[in-house]
């Protein structure tokens, strides 16, 4: 292929970031000082098609030491990845953490979405547009811009800090003076609580070092790898079909059908990845996990590697999540150090790799397909299934996907034995499940409790509805579920003691909202996410979000277009289209909530 | 060795009750034509890889959750197809209604106005539209507060860069037909792709530099392949900015193009006796369409005045 570039170049520190990932040019084609030997050299082909997944990672590197991506720092990596600059810019541009216009050095990322806003996120706003001026406002030194959910909802209200050359931080629960003065203490992982039962999937939280191997291991760690080696493929398979585990990511897929998909496809690439790439708002398991109990993962992808035949893996961390990025890429070299990853893992005779992958502000892309997309160096749109990524996943190769939950508890049915992991919840939900609390609760949180505890019991462990408080409604499986009213408290929190009460356990999470709840903002924003998160490949999403959105605000600021029936006429047939016709789940839920809520006439939505 | 009509494998659906029979790899869509439903279509081309990004050609298949988008599905035996139900009817009449309540379609042609008259799309439900805004400037993820008295439009200043060809992208419904063209699927050029996300998705080159210092090679495969008139050459947008572009009135001549010895097809489209736009055919079995820079471009000397 030939690259026309942009004509300006990179300055020396985004040639530098580039390099660094890279490794020099090799040629005068590739960005490089053009020598005699250049001349008649062909580049392209198979070679450069390979590189195209290293596009979100340079560009990464760009904005994390530059602060954004310039033209230059484009067009020099479109010349060393063999990318069309136009390609490499409509990548660039689906991201929210990639910059490419000019910005300053600090940016911080603010939280106002459902969680954060019922926990002080708009008086925060406001005070930093006092301070700094509107989100987006340069200035050379710090700027602000709202966000969705950061995952850190049991810590409300919350901010992510990019600093250019210095990375990201997390920061909740957020006082005003830390984001003036910018100093502040890294996060502990978070607050976990214990249900009814001895934890199964949160029992080295807390409790075992995230950077020590050795800890791990004392603690029961890559006993599940052994055990897991001397049941065989057959075996572990059989284990895990006799255990029930379905997945934990919302879709509820039964991980064993899954990976015999993998293991039977006739492919000599196969891959596994773990999907942490947790973006539903409300939701903040998978950081828990990936910060508390990084080997955990690594181990439990080191099996789905055997068990499906997958040479290679990638743990796909969402962006918004730095601590979880560094102690996994750190659990990463521990275990290759220590023969647990590699060539011949654990002297098992099977070969074993993963690698980091860090997503960049995208709620699409923990999506399956758009994973791929995005892990392949191409914008986060989901593509059409069938095939299914069993048959055709990331590089068009077989692939099973996993959610960090779902990876954890395979470990917890080594741990307890199939029978008895099947015995813990209801037949058709077995295990233990990690339900994220947050909203108007005492006591927000990660909690693990069997398959089958109801709504009701979930909430009085978190210490019922804060400042006693009734329940006006709660949101399960956040922006993407539907709301329950106080009436139905005593729902079963299982897949099919969910689907009966008109709703999906989805990611786990559970927002309460208080009796003094008015609806509306909470619509509102939960249309916004949609809008905002939509990544615009087909009409029904692209349009239909916009159009629910506008619809909300007019029936909140009480000027309905043509009366409040049509209004809802109007939401109902959009829902109907986005469920109907969408490409992805995303779209396909983007009218739960807002139908739920409709349903149940709560205040400030219904008239 | 000698293909035989017995050697091709076929497979066999039902549509709407009629049982059908067509060979292997057709698609959903093969088979509802077939069977003579009329499904409307507006990102899929005949001769490019099915987008899968307009959803308006979507069926109902038994056993599947979620309506079908029938252009890119791969056609199974004994599948049970429903193109009229009233779920799938209303998914296509949806999609028809949202984007020409976001795009002007006025130049989209007679079919689509035929498919949304039947279908009784009407986009104005959605409020007036909302007036132009500049499309290159969202931060991705961010979006203005829904404003009650509009619905959002893509509107947006034509892009006039050059004289050979206009990009309308008010008129634009992302249906990736360009990108497609100017990259694996034609020209291989890529010098255009999506660029922003959600609703500020929109065709772009990098950072939105103009055309001309862009990869572009001005081949017009993106207008040949254009199904709203978002893309068209200078001398048609003009004609019809003016209100002087007559269809009616418009011969068309086929010939072939004398530059160079490949032999394209082309279809002189003239109008009161002059050339106003040149294509080629889109089942040429050469050209698929497709022409270059000189065979789209290179017969303006023709009515220059200046003589040979």
């Amino acid at each position: 292929m030939d690259i026309r570039a942009l004509l300006a170049g990179p300055t020396d520190v985004e040639r530098a970031a580039v390099d660094d990932l890279l490794g020099p040019p090799e040629s005068g084609w590739e960005g490089g000082h053009f020598t005699g030997l250049d001349g008649h050299v062909a580049y392209g082909g198979h070679a450069a098609r390979e590189r195209r997944n290293l596009l979100l990672p340079a560009l990464h590197a760009v904005q994390d030491a530059a602060g954004s991506v310039s033209k230059g720092a484009l067009g020099y990596i479109s010349e060393r990845l063999t990318v069309p600059p136009a390609e490499a810019y409509g990548v660039a541009t689906f991201y929210a953490l990639i910059n490419t216009g000019s910005r300053s050095q600090t940016l911080i990322h603010v939280c106002d979405d459902i969680v954060c806003a019922r926990n002080g996120a708009d008086e925060l706003k406001r005070s930093l547009e006092h301070e700094l001026g509107p989100p987006g406002a340069i200035d050379p030194g710090r700027s602000w811009t709202p966000s969705p959910c950061l995952g850190q909802c049991d810590r409300a209200p919350a901010a992510l800090i990019h600093s250019a050359g210095a990375g990201y931080r997390n920061l909740a629960p957020v006082e005003a003076a830390a984001l003036t003065n910018l100093d502040f203490e890294e996060l502990p992982t978070g607050l976990i609580h214990q249900g009814r039962e001895e934890l199964r999937l949160l029992h080295r939280i807390g409790h075992v070092d995230p950077e020590s191997l050795d800890s791990y291991r004392s603690s029961g760690g890559y006993a599940g790898l052994a055990k897991t080696i001397d049941m065989g493929r057959e075996g572990l398979i059989a284990a895990l079909d006799q255990s029930g585990l379905k997945g934990r990511g919302g879709a509820a897929f039964p991980i064993g059908i899954k990976w015999r998909g993998v293991a039977d496809a006739q492919d000599d690439v196969k891959f596994v990845i773990a999907n942490g790439d947790e973006s539903e708002p409300g939701t903040f398991k998978d950081r828990i996990l990936m910060e508390g109990d990084p080997f955990a993962v690594i181990e439990a992808m080191t099996i789905a590697g055997f068990a499906t035949g997958a040479t290679r893996g990638f743990a796909y961390v969402r962006g918004e999540y730095p601590v979880a990025e560094r102690r996994l890429v750190h659990a990463i070299d521990e275990a290759r150090k220590a023969g647990l990853l590699g060539p011949d893992v654990a002297g098992a005779g099977f070969e074993f790799e993963i690698e980091v992958r860090r997503g960049a502000g995208a709620y699409i892309c923990g999506e399956e397909t758009a994973l791929f997309a995005s892990i392949e160096g191409e914008r986060g749109e989901p593509r059409q299934k069938p095939p299914f990524p069993t048959e055709k996943g990331v590089f068009a190769k077989p692939t099973s996907v996993n959610n960090i939950e779902t990876l954890v508890a395979v470990l917890a049915v080594l741990e307890m034995g199939a029978a008895e992991f099947a015995a813990v919840g209801t037949e058709r939900s077995t295990g233990p499940k990690l339900f994220c609390i947050s909203g108007d609760v005492t006591r927000p949180g990660l909690y693990e409790v069997p398959f089958g505890t109801s709504l009701r019991q979930l909430m009085t462990l978190a210490g019922g509805v804060r400042d006693g408080a009734g329940v006006g409604a709660v949101l399960v499986g956040g922006a993407a579920g539907s709301f329950v009213d106080a009436g139905n408290l005593d729902m079963e929190l299982t897949f099919e003691g969910s689907a009966a009460a008109q709703t999906g356990l989805g990611s786990g999470a559970v927002i309460v909202f208080d009796d003094t709840t008015d609806f509306g903002p909470v619509l509102r924003r939960i249309a916004q996410f949609f809008r905002d998160e939509s990544c615009g490949q087909c009409v029904p999403c692209r349009i239909g979000t916009v159009r629910q959105e506008e619809s909300l605000a007019r029936l909140t600021a009480d000027r309905p277009l043509g009366g409040i029936a049509e209004e809802r006429q109007r939401l109902e047939d959009l829902a109907r289209v986005m469920t109907d016709a969408s490409i992805c789940g995303l779209g396909q839920t983007a009218a739960s909530a807002v139908q739920s809520a409709f349903r149940l006439g709560l205040p400030g939505v219904a008239r | 060795m000698t293909i035989t009509s017995e050697s091709v494998s076929t497979v066999s659906a039902r549509v709407d009750g009629t049982e059908i029979e067509i060979p292997e790899g057709a698609t959903v869509l093969d088979a509802c034509r077939q069977a003579g439903a009329d499904i409307p279509t507006l990102c899929y081309g005949p001769t490019m890889t099915a987008a899968n990004a307009c959803r308006v050609c979507v069926v109902e298949i038994e056993g599947s959750r979620t309506l079908v988008p029938s252009c890119s599905r791969k056609l199974e035996d004994g599948m049970e197809i429903t193109t009229g139900s009233d779920r799938a009817r209303h998914s296509r009449r949806l999609v028809m209604e949202l984007l020409g309540s976001a795009s002007e379609l006025d130049r989209a042609g007679e079919r689509l106005d035929r498919w949304m008259t039947e279908a009784g799309a009407q986009p104005e439900r959605f409020g007036a539209p909302g007036p132009e805004s500049p499309r290159e400037a969202p931060a991705p993820g961010h979006h203005h507060p829904a404003d009650p008295k509009f619905a959002a439009t893509v509107a947006e200043p034509a892009k006039v860069e050059d004289d050979l060809y206009v990009r309308d992208y008010g008129r634009c419904i992302l249906c990736y037909r360009c990108v497609d063209a100017c990259g694996v699927e034609h020209q291989n050029t890529f010098a255009i792709a999506v660029a922003g996300r959600g609703f500020d998705a929109r065709i772009s080159t990098e950072f939105d530099v103009i055309l001309p210092d862009s990869a572009c090679v001005y081949c017009g495969n993106c207008i040949a392949v254009c199904p709203t008139g978002a893309l068209a050459g200078k001398i048609e947008w003009d004609m019809r900015e003016a209100g002087t572009w007559d269809e009616s009135s418009q011969e068309v001549t086929r010939t072939v193009c004398s530059y160079c010895g490949v032999g394209c097809n082309l279809d002189l489209h003239t109008q009161d006796g002059r050339i106003v736009s040149v294509t080629s055919p889109h089942d040429h079995d050469v050209t698929l369409g497709n022409l270059c820079i000189k065979g789209r471009f290179g017969w303006m000397y023709v009515s220059s005045g200046r003589g040979v």
